[in-house]
């Protein structure tokens, strides 16, 4: 791996690390349910990007299962959070 | 194994350093917007530009490395365009329904 393309992908882990550290602030901040729900949202789709990217870094393939199985539960997670929130039930 | 060439090693950084600067400034709009249905919009970059760039790069450098075609990573950002939009309307329907109850005059009355 050349220095060039190591470089990036320590920067696009800083880059991203930051922005899992800014979902987490308006998760803690964020004044109703809803913005809470909204950080998780995007605090579980920045950590899909950093499996990916991690992947990229140590070239193994055996990153992308946890990246997709983020995905999916983290969807799973925000979808059943806002219909609690819209219905104060999830299975009706 | 088979070492990638330069040109593939600089796509995959410019694709992985787009990606990673997209999420960041849609992650700093979640964090900066003043209110609620101003900031339901941001995290969409993370989801439509970051994810689609970040998944390139990995098909890229992949299937240069195992000089196959590597296109199952595609699934992830196929699974989230799909997933991303349902959870962004429940989301909105919900803080609605809720300003409504509130009471607040941000948002307007059902309609009739």
């Amino acid at each position: 791996m050349t220095p060039l393309l190591s470089w990036a992908l320590l920067f696009a882990l800083g880059c991203l690390s930051l922005a899992m550290m800014f979902a987490l602030v308006r998760m803690i901040l964020g004044p109703r349910a809803e913005d809470r729900v909204l950080a998780f949202d995007c605090l579980y789709l920045n950590t899909t990007l950093v499996i990916l990217t991690l992947g990229l870094l140590y070239r193994s393939s055996a990153y992308f299962e946890a990246a997709l199985l983020i995905a999916l539960f983290g969807f799973v997670g925000s979808s059943a959070m806002a219909k609690f929130l819209l219905r104060g039930e999830i299975i009706e | 194994m088979t070492a990638s060439p330069v040109w593939v090693e600089a796509l995959t950084a410019a694709l992985v350093v787009v990606g990673a600067v997209t999420a960041l400034i849609g992650s700093f709009g979640l964090l900066r917007a003043k209110t609620f249905f101003q900031r339901v919009h941001t995290p969409s970059l993370v989801a439509t530009l970051a994810t689609w760039c970040v998944t390139l790069a990995t098909v890229v450098q992949a299937s240069v490395v195992t000089a196959r075609p590597y296109l199952h990573t595609f699934l992830i950002p196929v699974f989230v365009a799909l997933t991303s939009p349902v959870t962004t309307v429940l989301l909105t329907r919900a803080a609605l329904f809720r300003a409504r109850q509130r009471g607040s005059a941000e948002v307007p009355p059902p309609p009739a």
